[in-house]
């Protein structure tokens, strides 16, 4: 009986939670992480459940408050959104057990309270997201989980932080008005606000000027929240700045749901027969994807921050996730969702890396950290399977998804395309080098000082992260390495079948 | 040619008006250095977007889309964009808080709130 309206609750129970943690925050500070840690738990939990339900019986639609879809609003889980239910909650998990000890140091501790209330909604906004069948339902979440993000980039306090989540701020809302001219479009060429009877209602209107704005302005309004290519001007500050934890949320989980907002609006409520013979886009969004390969790894290239240096290489990574959606054939667009649980969990386990580092040595900047791997042995080692896997190095999942998205530009005949791929990954190489190099070839500034090297080193050795903030990096980045073996049981089960979804519409 | 144009105009005025408030508001934003500014043009930007939505839901000679007693017909206005608009003013309404709550935050940082300046003082402190 529960178990039917598990969709529901998915939303329901975290804002509760949220609320939850704000009284209980008011009686005692401590109460704050373990709620929401349950939480977040449970909705893992949940979402697996679902989608082994959606595996076993197809796309499950829930009405909310049992009004059917014209009058209601629907929740629809089905393969392709169960499995960026599973990865986004994945990482939130993650994100939860990492912020414990991160709150504690960055967060000033009056504001610990308010910080894991956001948190909360953040996540509960991008659930939210995912899971919804209605496009307007898909605004208002949007809407939720960025003003909770606008908030969280600026909550460590830092002055330029202020200035970050302004200018995120700014841009973000722009997208949303976007969005929100969208879905108006579409609702005055269809009347009609429910994704799957949008997908039918559609057709008889694709040569509709109102039709082609509409998908203009949510293609736009969706790659800015996405961060791609032209449009990520916001994305280095925002990053960069934010405290640890929140990077590492807004890094894979908020630019994953708006990827997947992306690929929602344009293949199932647009539908491939739109974006490749009414208004074909895709030639375009491949160029565009190629330019923000390399443009974003050239620009990683340069950067002395490593937080920074990840920003840039995530306007990369989101390039190829792009790219597969330019290619927009099976293979490629399997390589493309595979791309996101890749790139969610390699750049999770970084950007945590990086936190732990600025945990330890209060700074990021890669001149200042040499020799950090005779510190922090198992954060670099870490950092070094998942830059593997940044790089693409067999046997690890970024080497499996983009030979995926090789295969399907072979396959479509775009070979110079491929060879972009190519080059990102050894641009790719460049930057992650960059900091293995000072991290296990550079020498500590104070090293040379005779005597007192010793009982430094020793001193050294026991400063690795506290064990809360380390069991998640090592476990991302050993998901790493598994699920690039695990790879063909994945492709089979979740990720064939929700291309499949994808490609054949509604 | 003028004529047609106007004919256009007058025909669609309401989105037409809608149109050029957005401009405006986008203008606002781009072009105005003061971040108090910025954030009107945004309201403005957003505020277009209402009106846009409100227009296309009305309808000539309609009324409010009250319940009526069986028997009686009514030509309603659409309710739909006007609730629909509702949850985007308070979003709307929200997003001014965060933005004016950043600018004084920057404020007491920097002690300006004109861009370019803020950039300076940015760049300086990195």
């Amino acid at each position: 009986m529960m178990l039917v309206h598990l969709p529901v609750f998915l939303v329901t129970i975290p804002i509760v939670a949220s609320l939850l943690i704000l009284a209980a925050g008011w009686h005692d500070r401590r109460f704050c992480h373990p709620i929401a840690l349950a939480t977040v738990l449970f909705q893992f939990g949940a979402a697996v459940v679902l989608l082994f339900g959606v595996m076993r019986g197809g796309p499950i639609h829930y009405h909310v408050g049992g009004w059917a879809p014209p009058l209601g609003i629907e929740l629809v889980i089905d393969s392709f959104n169960g499995f960026i239910l599973i990865v986004i909650l994945l990482l939130s998990a993650a994100a939860v057990v990492y912020a414990k000890r991160s709150v504690e140091k960055e967060i000033p501790a009056d504001k610990t309270v308010s910080f894991y209330v956001l948190f909360q909604l953040l996540i509960t906004g991008l659930v939210g997201m995912t899971i919804t069948g209605d496009i307007f339902n898909l605004y208002v979440f949007l809407e939720i989980s960025s003003i909770s993000a606008y908030t969280l980039i600026s909550a460590a306090r830092r002055p330029h932080s202020y200035v970050a989540s302004f200018n995120y701020l700014v841009l973000g809302s722009i997208a949303a008005g976007f969005i929100l001219l969208g879905i108006g479009n579409l609702y005055v060429a269809t009347g009609s606000l429910n994704m799957r009877e949008l997908a039918v209602m559609l057709p008889a209107s694709y040569e509709l000027a109102t039709v082609h704005s509409a998908f203009l302005f949510l293609m736009i309004g969706f790659s800015i929240k996405a961060a791609v290519f032209p449009l990520h001007l916001w994305l280095p500050d925002a990053y960069a700045e934010s405290p640890s934890v929140v990077t590492v949320l807004i890094s894979t989980v908020m630019a994953k749901v708006s990827v997947y907002a992306l690929f929602r609006i344009l293949f199932t409520v647009f539908t491939t027969a739109y974006i490749l013979d009414s208004f074909p886009v895709t030639g375009i969004v491949l160029f565009i994807a190629a330019v923000a390969i390399i443009a974003g790894a050239v620009l990683a290239i340069g950067q002395d921050d490593l937080k920074r240096l990840l920003a840039y290489s995530s306007v990369s990574q989101i390039g190829y996730i792009m790219f597969a959606l330019g290619v927009a054939n099976q293979i490629a667009l399997e390589g493309g969702l595979l791309h996101i649980l890749g790139h969610a969990v390699m750049k999770g386990c970084l950007f945590m890396v990086a936190g732990l580092i600025i945990y330890r040595m209060g700074t990021s900047r890669l001149s200042e950290l040499k020799g950090v791997a005779k510190t922090m042995p198992v954060s670099c080692a870490a950092f070094a399977l998942a830059g593997a896997s940044m790089i693409g190095i067999p046997p690890t999942i970024g080497f499996m998804s983009k030979y995926y998205l090789v295969l399907g530009a072979f396959e479509a005949g775009h070979y110079l395309y491929a060879a972009v791929l190519l080059v990102g990954s050894l641009l790719a190489a460049v930057y992650i080098w960059k900091f293995i190099e000072v991290a296990y070839f550079g020498h500590p500034h104070g090293e040379e000082h005779g005597h007192a090297a010793g009982g430094g080193r020793n001193d050294r050795g026991k400063r690795e992260a506290p064990l809360s903030m380390l069991a998640p990096v090592v476990t991302l980045a050993l998901l790493c390495l598994i699920l690039g073996m695990g790879v063909e049981v994945l492709m089979e089960n979740v990720i064939g079948p929700a291309v499949t979804l994808l490609l054949g519409g509604a | 040619m003028i004529e047609a144009f106007f004919e256009l105009f007058l025909a669609r005025y309401n989105y037409w008006m809608a149109i050029i408030l957005m401009l405006i508001g986008l203008y606002a934003l781009i072009a105005k250095h003061n971040l108090v500014k910025k954030i009107i043009g945004l309201n403005i930007f957003q505020t277009a977007i209402f009106l846009f939505y409100i227009s296309f839901g009305d309808v000539e000679g309609g009324t409010a889309p009250i319940y009526l007693p069986e028997g009686i017909d009514a030509l309603y206005v659409n309710p739909l964009p006007h609730v629909l608009i509702l949850t985007a003013i308070v979003v709307g309404v929200s997003t001014t808080a965060v933005a004016l709550a950043l600018i004084t935050r920057i404020y007491e940082e920097y002690g300006v709130i004109d861009e370019d300046e803020l950039k300076e003082l940015v760049r300086g402190r990195r």
